[in-house]
């Protein structure tokens, strides 16, 4: 998908039109199109995108192709833990805006990129096989007579070779092939990381109404996630250690049922009061003056009826390349970085990736460079890594900070909450953070 | 007047920012301007008013009146391309275009100019130079188009050659004569067209930055590289041209910013500077 929006982005951008892009991708989809019907049952892998990212589908003209399909705008967020102390509230209005974000399928963010590429007037050539070998450094070779000419000119590129027998040469070579990148490893990046000892549950669940909110409730094991989907379905994202998925995996569909509605209502722990020990009399002092949701009380996620699709497990870990880029190589999406699900950024990051590295490719033509030299490339580097790693950081400390269980700890989780919740201007700074509005968290 | 005209070129450099090489600030710099002054002047308006604005432009591509040196199919030519021009998301403006770049160096300069689709010949006194140049521009297509010859601005002034464009950056601080030079750089313009040079001013502050720093403290560049005595001033510089028959029409400085890294264009004309000018219609 992010490699796509990269293709779609170049495409709509008039410097940027005439550049030759070769998609190398397996996925017989690509070649062959990807049919969705709009009575489909929903797929259970989702993407929640921002705000920002929505805005910059728009302007590639991608986002008409996705809007015939099963989407949904939320424009409520409720966070809360299994201690019962303490529970944030978020209202798109708290920002002057209509929704924090959107839950798509991914297989309609896939076929909208799709269409808008192959409607763009933008020479394009798709691939479908594997890269099997790179080769960036090929030296330059001496000077010779003219019938070798054709050699030396070649001798800035990157060759690639894939695994149908191609053999392709290319001033840029962009891996957006996903965490276990292949063009990653070719290129020789180094990275840093480590997997969490969590498993991810996804599965789409069907309720008796229409959902609006998002709903996050972190539970001694992992947080679970319950995010609107349209037409009354709902997306989950359950994170929890690797036995425990594999139990609620294999487990019948309605015992499944039975632990999610457990999990996000009664179960581990007591619901949040909508004023504990008068704390949150103390903190609206903090937001007189400033309308805000906070005095919205906590409410119970809508019950599930049924399970809409098969559930399935992944599991979960943190990785980051020490380096996106080097000449004629860039990295973008989750092949520059992984993170943890449980604020839905990952996507919204690689996006994000996506958008800055066309927007430097244009600036490039616009004054004649080569679009394959690394000073280029670093510029691309340097806007993107501190805002990745300042979201991977964050996110690492939820997680961290959320998966101990030790009573001081618990209240300083709380507090936060009432913080979070009570304190309209941190409120606002957390949800323009979280919509992609803002780049880097508290100094903008 | 110079401030006006240099909040413009600010207005261009806000967009572009770029690392040390030069030839992307020039490039962005001869890109706002050069496009509304190389006009085929059909018209008889004899300095083109300061006002730089690309309705000028507009202006001479459609005048009717035709002058005697000029003929019917240039025109036609230019007014087929002037469209790329105007467009400044096109990403080859200079098509069509002939520019000369006088002390090439190691293409540094003309390869990007090539790739912006301009007709580029690169010239440079030191035949290593000239040789490096080739061997660099032939690994991309685009810049294999690029005329590199070993040779001086006056040499090819007696080869009688024309060019749109003529831009020398950082080098009239190291010729003998600067006046002989001028004259040979204009003389390679043809009427009306573009001369763009940039040299290091001579000031107390440029000796500081461009000397001291650059070449003993920082390492920028080899010792002696470059002697304070041989650069000019900003008026000088506009003396010497206005005597070659060229009008200076803007000029600019450039700043180096040591936390970001980067080079920008800006009204500070202290040290490194770069001067814009057109030839004279005769």
């Amino acid at each position: 998908m992010v490699g796509m929006s990269l293709a779609c982005s170049l495409a709509s951008m008039p410097l940027t039109k005439h550049l030759n892009v070769a998609i190398i991708d397996s996925n017989p989809a690509l070649v062959n199109g990807i049919r969705i019907n709009k009575q489909d049952p929903p797929d259970p892998r989702v993407s929640t995108i921002t705000p920002a990212t929505t805005s910059m589908f728009r302007d590639i003209g991608a986002w008409q192709y996705l809007q015939p399909y099963r989407h949904a705008y939320f424009d409520q967020m409720q966070v809360w833990d299994y201690t019962g102390l303490g529970y944030t509230r978020y209202h798109a209005r708290d920002v002057d805006k209509d929704s924090l974000g959107c839950v798509v399928e991914n297989k309609v963010l896939q076929s909208s990129l799709l269409l808008c590429i192959q409607n763009a007037d933008f020479q394009k050539r798709i691939f479908p096989s594997r890269l099997v070998s790179m080769s960036l450094n090929p030296g330059l070779k001496s000077k010779q007579m003219d019938g070798i000419s054709s050699e030396i000119s070649r001798a800035d590129l990157a060759k690639l070779h894939l695994s149908d027998g191609t053999c392709l040469y290319a001033k840029l070579v962009v891996g957006a092939d996903g965490s276990k990148s292949q063009v990653r490893e070719l290129a020789g990046f180094k990275t840093t990381g480590w997997n969490y000892s969590q498993n991810a549950v996804i599965c789409t669940v069907e309720h008796a109404s229409e959902n609006q909110c998002a709903w996050q409730r972190f539970l001694p094991a992992g947080p679970i996630a319950l995010l609107p989907m349209g037409d009354n379905f709902s997306n989950i994202v359950w994170t929890m250690n690797p036995k425990e998925a594999l139990d609620r995996k294999s487990m019948t569909e309605i015992d499944f049922v039975k632990t999610v509605n457990h999990a996000l209502d009664h179960g581990f722990g007591p619901h949040p009061t909508s004023s504990l020990l008068g704390k949150g009399n103390i903190f609206s002092w903090f937001g007189a003056g400033v309308p805000t949701s906070g005095n919205g009380g906590f409410e119970i996620p809508p019950k599930v009826v049924k399970l809409a699709s098969e559930r399935m497990v992944f599991p979960l870990s943190l990785r980051h390349a020490n380096d996106y880029v080097s000449k004629h190589v860039a990295l973008i999406g989750d092949a520059a970085h992984t993170v943890h699900p449980l604020a839905g950024q990952g996507v919204n990051l690689g996006f994000g990736d996506a958008f800055a590295l066309s927007r430097v490719i244009g600036e490039a033509i616009a004054v004649g460079m080569d679009i394959g030299e690394a000073s280029l490339l670093k510029k691309y580097e340097a806007e993107r890594k501190p805002a990745n790693i300042a979201m991977m950081a964050i996110l690492d400390g939820f997680q961290k900070a959320y998966s101990v269980d030790f009573g001081p700890l618990n209240i300083l989780r709380a507090a936060g909450f009432h913080a979070a919740n009570y304190i309209s201007p941190l409120k606002r700074s957390i949800i323009s953070y979280a919509s992609g509005e803002q780049r880097l968290p508290l100094f903008t | 007047m110079a401030s006006k005209l240099l909040h413009r070129v600010r207005a261009v450099s806000a967009r572009l920012k770029y690392s040390r090489t030069l030839s992307p600030t020039l490039a962005a710099f001869a890109s706002s301007r050069l496009l509304s002054d190389v006009a085929p002047s059909a018209s008889t308006s004899p300095a083109p008013q300061s006002s730089g604005s690309s309705d000028k432009f507009e202006h001479n591509a459609k005048s009717s009146s035709v002058r005697s040196s000029l003929k019917d199919p240039e025109l036609a030519k230019f007014s087929a391309i002037a469209d790329t021009w105007k467009d400044p998301s096109s990403a080859r403006p200079f098509e069509g275009m002939k520019i000369v770049d006088v002390g090439c160096g190691g293409g540094i300069l003309s390869e990007p100019l090539a790739r912006m689709g301009a007709s580029v010949t690169g010239v440079d006194a030191v035949d290593k130079n000239i040789k490096i140049a080739r061997i660099h521009a032939d690994l991309d297509p685009v810049t294999s188009t690029i005329e590199y010859c070993c040779t001086t601005a006056e040499k090819l002034v007696e080869e009688q050659r024309k060019f749109d464009a003529v831009i020398s950056l950082e080098v009239i601080e190291h010729v003998a004569d600067p006046a002989e030079f001028c004259q040979s750089l204009s003389a390679l313009t043809i009427p009306e067209g573009a001369l763009v040079i940039s040299t290091i001013n001579r000031s107390m502050r440029a000796y500081a930055t461009a000397i001291v720093a650059a070449e003993y403290l920082l390492h920028w560049l080899p010792k002696g590289t470059h002697q304070w005595l041989s650069f000019l001033t900003p008026e000088e510089l506009v003396l010497i041209l206005q005597r070659s028959s060229i009008c200076v029409k803007e000029m600019a400085g450039f700043v180096y910013n040591p936390l970001t890294g980067r080079w920008s264009l800006s009204d500070d004309v202290s040290v490194n500077f770069i001067a814009f000018g057109t030839k004279n219609s005769q």
